[in-house]
């Protein structure tokens, strides 16, 4: 069991949750994951780490209610059964910072994709790195961490749908743009996003890093659940990932891949609307 | 007289539920069966145990009607008697080294000993000797029968062991892979308690590697045991395996048993398919195969091989059989089918033949021309495993070409750093990683 410090809605359908789990932050760098399950019959669920407070041992999570198992976390307060990182390979250009400082780097993040680009752009700033962020969302009401990602990026350019935030369209608009400045795009977010990026930049010959979020089970190479065509070849995102050369990920199968589990989640929904909701 | 069979649930009954298969021995039925053993002198069973449990002694215990001090005897050399007394391949060992069983029956020295096993569980026998604690710290990364049974071993000696599991419970393969109805968890979790009381700290939710390093640990502790298993599921690398009702055996078994998938009540979910093939021919494959018969689905085993080739408990086999698993053997598929989702329609598969024997082997080729098609909804790889190497992130530990971890009487590359069970010897048995456990344990007292 670890604390929860507290767990708050942060738009329409986002919360941030803080838990004090100090293991899962100390060795943390950027890229990396963490599993939780809310109680102990839960499913377990990957989620992006988006800060960490590592002399506190505090752990910032924030997620999206998608279906089952994350609205049930959105009910979660004092105690949250288990909680398991950091997972995956660190990014690696955090991990070689050093070997990027001359290079020009763009973020682009997705709707809650934004939250593990966050700690990235933090970390190399950190490290002397300054990047250009974009990020898009479907309407100024879902944005959110707007003010720390501008604390730690000083040109962060926003798209959204309906034009109701910054510009009216998608990333990869601002991104063709802007596309002559850049030596190396990470885009992190919702898959076709990433996959719309990628046939972009490869168009442009820009190296691409995406971050994947498939279907999980245990998160530690156990059981090739998450397993992505990389090169035509399965790779399983928990350990040899979650972050992948764009340009070699098969984004439709990936795609696809998401949609295994559409009738079981539907019940498993309802299921869990009537638990928390005590009706029966 | 003839050996006491292990009373069981019907074929019928069972593919309905997963409560376990076999009943175990009443007392008149464990005092019939003890009966019937020789207590020989030279006893070659004992020889036939991995962990050489003391068998006429134990069984001779039985016939006394001491069932509490035959659990001492059986404690003495394994840690996980519950757990060995039901999935131990005993026909390969001690029961097929039975003098009884060169001209009729062996003795049931498994049922035997599961007997004991849970009359002690039920009966909360404590095999608890004084411990004399010594100053010395281990730690143990994995909690699966290999870190188990050095865990128990050690804290028995005065060790102060520490386990790191990555899972949110321990236990390993015997948590999450074998099935409730050959092992029921609840037995996984009495035997795990039994640990506790003597003193073993079980830490969960920690990868090591990545939370902690190997080095970490080396730090903080004299000794480190490295039990972490074998790892990542293979596939076969046919067309068609990104389809998505595509699974490892693991993940099907996860689900099934870590996450309790097979109650409706489950939050996490498992695939409803209606006709699935499990490819491969093992215990893990019969696991598999037999877990998604008892959700309702129409389940075939499809192995390259023949029947006799098949690698799994003969026991396992038959249960499957009775079961009404479709066995399609000597056929392998060449390519899955896939609509224009990515879901399983089908498979292209081919008839395969055996060769004449070969240094001890028989080969395995395709017949030209017999490929064909089968429907289906979900397929199941069950091909074993390859080193997973999360666990030694940022260690220099010195792997074999396999990416083994290379021991040399288990003691591996880096200093005061053990390692036994499937990480080093790839997929094995449940009893071989015990035996690599036992053996480390006694490596490391040995330092003293």
């Amino acid at each position: 069991m670890y604390k929860v410090i507290y767990n708050k809605r942060i738009n329409k359908n986002s919360y941030e949750i803080l838990i004090e789990a100090p293991m899962v932050v100390e060795k943390f760098i950027p890229g990396q994951f963490a599993i939780v399950m809310a109680k102990s019959d839960s499913e377990k669920i990957p989620l992006s780490i988006y800060d960490c407070d590592k002399e506190k041992g505090l752990l910032y999570l924030i997620y999206q209610v998608v279906g089952a198992s994350t609205l049930e976390l959105t009910y979660i307060t004092d105690y949250i059964y288990s909680v398991t990182g950091p997972l995956g390979m660190p990014s690696e250009i955090c991990l070689n910072a050093n070997d990027y400082k001359s290079k020009k780097i763009v973020y682009v993040g997705g709707g809650v994709g934004i939250a593990p680009v966050y700690p990235q752009v933090k970390y190399l700033k950190e490290h002397g790195i300054d990047v250009d962020v974009i990020y898009g969302c479907r309407n100024k009401d879902l944005m959110i961490i707007k003010d720390k990602i501008e604390n730690v990026c000083s040109n962060v350019m926003y798209a959204t749908d309906d034009g109701s935030f910054g510009e009216k369209g998608f990333v990869t608009n601002i991104l063709e743009r802007n596309i002559d400045k850049y030596d190396i795009c990470i885009a992190i977010g919702p898959v076709i996003m990433m996959k719309n990026v990628c046939e972009l930049t490869k168009k442009y010959n820009v190296k691409t890093i995406v971050s994947m979020n498939p279907i999980m089970v245990d998160g530690s190479g156990m059981c090739g659940a998450c397993r992505c065509l990389i090169d035509g070849k399965p790779k399983f995102a928990c350990i040899h990932g979650p972050e992948f050369d764009g340009h070699k990920v098969d984004f439709e199968s990936a795609l696809k891949r998401m949609n295994t589990y559409k009738e079981e989640e539907k019940i498993k929904f309802d299921q869990m609307e009537v638990l928390l909701n005590g009706k029966n | 007289m003839e050996r006491i069979k292990m009373r069981m649930q019907s074929p019928q009954d069972r593919i309905n539920n997963f409560n376990e298969v076999e009943l175990g021995y009443n007392d008149k039925e464990a005092l019939e069966e003890a009966n019937r053993c020789l207590q020989c002198l030279n006893p070659r069973c004992v020889k036939g145990c991995p962990v050489n449990i003391e068998i006429p002694k134990f069984i001779k215990e039985i016939k006394e009607g001491n069932i509490e001090k035959a659990y001492e005897i059986i404690k003495n050399s394994s840690s996980l008697p519950a757990v060995c007394g039901r999935v131990c391949p005993q026909e390969k060992q001690c029961e097929g080294m039975c003098v009884k069983g060169i001209k009729g029956e062996a003795i049931a020295i498994g049922a035997l000993e599961r007997y004991v096993a849970d009359c002690a569980l039920k009966n909360n026998y404590s095999s608890v000797l004084n411990i004399e604690k010594n100053s010395k710290k281990v730690a143990i990364v994995g909690s699966g029968p290999a870190g188990l049974t050095c865990a128990g071993e050690l804290a028995k000696n005065g060790y102060s062991v520490t386990i790191y599991e990555v899972l949110h419970e321990a236990g390993g393969v015997l948590t999450y892979g074998i099935p409730e109805f050959r092992l029921p968890k609840e037995i996984v979790k009495k035997e795990i308690e039994s640990l506790k009381k003597l003193d073993v700290e079980i830490k969960t939710d920690i990868p090591v590697g990545n939370a902690i390093t190997i080095d970490d640990l080396r730090k903080e502790y004299d000794y480190v045991f490295l039990g972490q298993g074998a790892g990542l599921p293979k596939f076969m690398g046919i067309p068609g395996e990104e389809g998505n009702e595509v699974f490892s055996a693991n993940e099907i078994l996860t689900r099934i048993n870590l996450m309790k998938a097979y109650k409706s009540d489950s939050k996490t979910p498992i695939k409803k398919s209606k006709k699935a093939y499990v490819i491969g021919g093992g215990n893990v494959a019969m696991d598999a195969v037999r877990s998604l018969k008892r959700l309702g689905i129409e389940a075939h085993l499809m192995y390259r091989r023949g029947e006799d080739e098949l690698p799994a408990r003969k026991v396992e086999i038959e249960h499957a059989k009775e079961e009404g698993i479709i066995f399609d053997l000597l056929t392998n598929p060449k390519k899955i089918l896939l609509d224009e989702n990515n879901n399983v329609i089908g498979m292209e598969v081919i008839d395969m033949e055996l060769s004449d024997i070969v240094d001890g082997r028989r080969s395995v080729n395709e017949k030209l021309g017999s490929e064909h098609r089968v429907d289906c909804d979900m397929v199941v790889m069950a091909l074993g495993t390859s080193p997973n190497h999360e666990a030694l992130k940022n260690s220099n530990i010195k792997l074999d070409e396999k990416g083994l971890i290379v021991v040399d009487e288990l003691k591996t590359s880096l200093d005061n750093v053990y390692a036994g069970g499937d990480s080093v010897t790839g997929s094995a048995t449940v009893i071989l990683a015990m035996e690599a456990g036992k053996k480390a344990a006694k490596r490391i007292m040995e330092e003293l």
